[in-house]
């Protein structure tokens, strides 16, 4: 009796609410979803056309695409072996070089930096995200590469020569600054904004309490780091990595400008060499025919590759957000 | 007096009566604290008895937390607060900075208001924190582990999953890991910052049967905004507003007869 009369009480304030607008309902839920749409529909037809434009190549050379390291435009034989190492070594230096720093950035800024000095040192980083890729690029070329030749490789290259394994990894037979490691580089000072800044946020969001209980058995700032705070963070520091990764795989500019061009597999780091970006940006202009099938067919590996580590690196986030 | 203050009175019962001959712990003279320019403790001059449970009331804000915290200078993380005057541990002062807060903190252990297991197994939450301090051996280790688990009431749920991560228990459960791993220092005063505010009534019981067991090993400070529990558990309890002492004594005394109206109006339930 309760219950029905409860049920009747509901029905009648229904009746009383003002009448849905549903045209205008209607139209703004349709402009909504299809903005939203339009991404999913560019996003499908990118993928689609570099399909499309790579499939002669991907035809012509089937899996011999990928694991072929010649690329002669004059004889019409393309493999991309070389531009996907390229694209791989250099990312994963700049990862090796960047991410330990950017992990620097974040525990000083969140754990150990005086309040006044916290600011400036968070901007600066944010700035550095700001710089043009162009800017980086002519910097490397113009400043770095020169200095880099001068006191890293040509030392280095001395250093080393004749021993195995360093002899070969870190020997320059010409050392005009320019490579694969220069791009590396160059490449973590670009993604160490982006790294830096979510590490910051992911340690900002640890509760204080779990902190200071780890201070309050006697640990030290780097016991507290080492053992509770990054473990506790764990997934989402590596999703945060992964977004720089996926940053540092497609950046196109800067890298065209610092790591020489050249189309060699070389054990050398100091040697020239070539990413997926890099050979696009080269070449694009006076591409025809299978050439420039080849370029998309290119572009549509990277895409793939970028796209599965920002997918994984959203999955890891998001498993850490839903704990 | 008022039903409420009955209750509080009946409660009394279960605690065992204040030691007023145990020996000082820990002596507090002329402690001052601030927030920047904000002064949120005032001339406290407070005695804490060897093994005894000493409970700080009051309403929020009136710096019982703060005093708590200063105790093992966990208060010292933050560059803006700073504490002056005296707390001396066993004679000596723990404020001078020539101590090292490091090693004062293995000797003050501190629980928090809510569970904060570390990112790890059971097993190593207890160890993790002995290993600062102590070398032992493998088999010394395990004792010490589980002594502290069985001290802590947690043994029989957690001995065949010692491997698995702390994060899983029960939110008593990782109190009780988290008083665990407080224990297995071996520390020698023990604070207690409203252990059982994020805690359901059973789990917050079994937390308060086992302060009274441990009682017998250690020195124990509480801040408790229950102001049953604090009649339950304590032998001495110390009454704080705005930042003052406003009277500290026997329990049963505080309860039962307080000296100030304040007090009185406080327990009674009239404000705060």
């Amino acid at each position: 009796m309760v219950a029905l009369s409860e049920r009747m009480s509901i029905s009648t304030m229904q009746t009383t609410r003002r009448a849905p607008k549903s045209l205008s309902d209607a139209v703004f839920r349709w402009a909504s979803f299809s903005s939203a749409l339009l991404v999913l529909i560019v996003l499908a037809g990118i993928l689609g056309s570099m399909v499309y434009g790579g499939w002669p190549a991907f035809r012509e050379f089937g899996l011999g695409f990928v694991t072929s390291s010649v690329w002669n435009v004059g004889k019409e034989e393309f493999g991309a072996w070389v531009a996907i190492a390229g694209t791989l070594t250099s990312a994963v230096i700049a990862l090796v070089i960047g991410v330990p720093i950017s992990i620097g950035i974040a525990i000083f800024l969140t754990q150990l930096c005086p309040p006044w000095l916290k600011r400036p040192v968070a901007t600066t980083v944010e700035l550095l995200a700001a710089v043009p890729s162009i800017i980086y690029g002519m910097w490397g070329l113009f400043v770095f590469a020169p200095l880099f030749a001068r006191f890293i490789q040509v030392p280095v290259s001395n250093l080393v020569e004749g021993l195995p394994i360093v002899g070969t990894v870190l020997y320059a037979r010409v050392p005009s600054g320019v490579g694969l490691l220069t791009a590396g580089i160059i490449l973590a000072i670009m993604i160490i904004p982006f790294i830096a800044s979510i590490t910051r946020d992911i340690l900002d969001q640890i509760p204080t309490i779990l902190r200071e209980s780890a201070y309050g058995i006697g640990c030290t700032t780097w016991e507290v780091v080492r053992h509770v705070l990054l473990p506790q963070s764990g997934v989402s520091i590596i999703g945060a990595i992964m977004l720089g990764l996926g940053r540092a795989l497609g950046e196109t500019m800067a890298v065209t400008f610092v790591i020489g061009n050249a189309n060699r597999l070389s054990l050398s780091l100091f040697d020239p060499s070539s990413t997926i970006a890099s050979r696009i940006a080269n070449e694009f202009n006076e591409a025809s025919d299978l050439h420039l099938s080849a370029l998309i067919a290119l572009g549509c590996i990277l895409f793939l590759v970028t796209f599965a580590v920002l997918v994984l690196a959203r999955l890891l986030i998001a498993r850490v957000r839903t704990q | 007096m008022t039903s409420i203050a009955v209750t509080a009175s009946n409660a009394i019962g279960n605690a065992a009566a204040a030691d007023i001959h145990a020996p000082i712990r820990i002596s507090v003279r002329n402690l001052n604290f601030f927030y920047g320019d904000f002064r949120s403790l005032k001339d406290i001059s407070l005695d804490f008895c060897d093994r005894q449970v000493t409970a700080l009331i009051g309403p929020s804000g009136c710096g019982k937390s703060t005093l708590l915290r200063t105790f093992n200078r966990i208060y010292s993380l933050y560059p803006e607060q700073r504490a002056q005057g005296e707390i001396l541990l066993d004679g000596q002062n723990i404020l001078s900075p020539s101590v090292d807060v490091n090693e004062l903190r293995a000797r003050v252990g501190m629980v928090f208001q809510k569970p904060t297991p570390f990112p790890m197994s059971i097993y190593d939450n207890i160890s993790f924190g002995i290993r600062l301090y102590e070398k032992l051996s493998k088999a010394d280790l395990d004792n010490r582990i589980e002594e502290a688990l069985r001290k802590a009431a947690l043994w029989d749920e957690v001995k065949d999953k010692l491997r698995q991560s702390g994060m899983g228990l029960s939110g008593g459960q990782q109190q009780r890991l988290c008083i665990a791993r407080t224990i297995a220092q071996r520390p020698e005063v023990i604070l207690l910052d409203e252990p059982t505010s994020a805690l359901d009534p059973i789990s917050t019981g079994k937390i308060e049967e086992l302060i009274e067991q441990l009682r017998s090993e250690f020195t124990i400070v509480i801040v408790t905004h229950n102001m049953q529990q604090a009649a339950r558990i304590s032998q001495f309890t110390a009454f704080m507003y705005l930042g003052e002492l406003v009277e500290f004594g026997p329990t049963n005394k505080m309860f039962m007869t307080p000296n100030k109206k304040q007090t009185q109006d406080y327990i009674t339930g009239r404000f705060g």
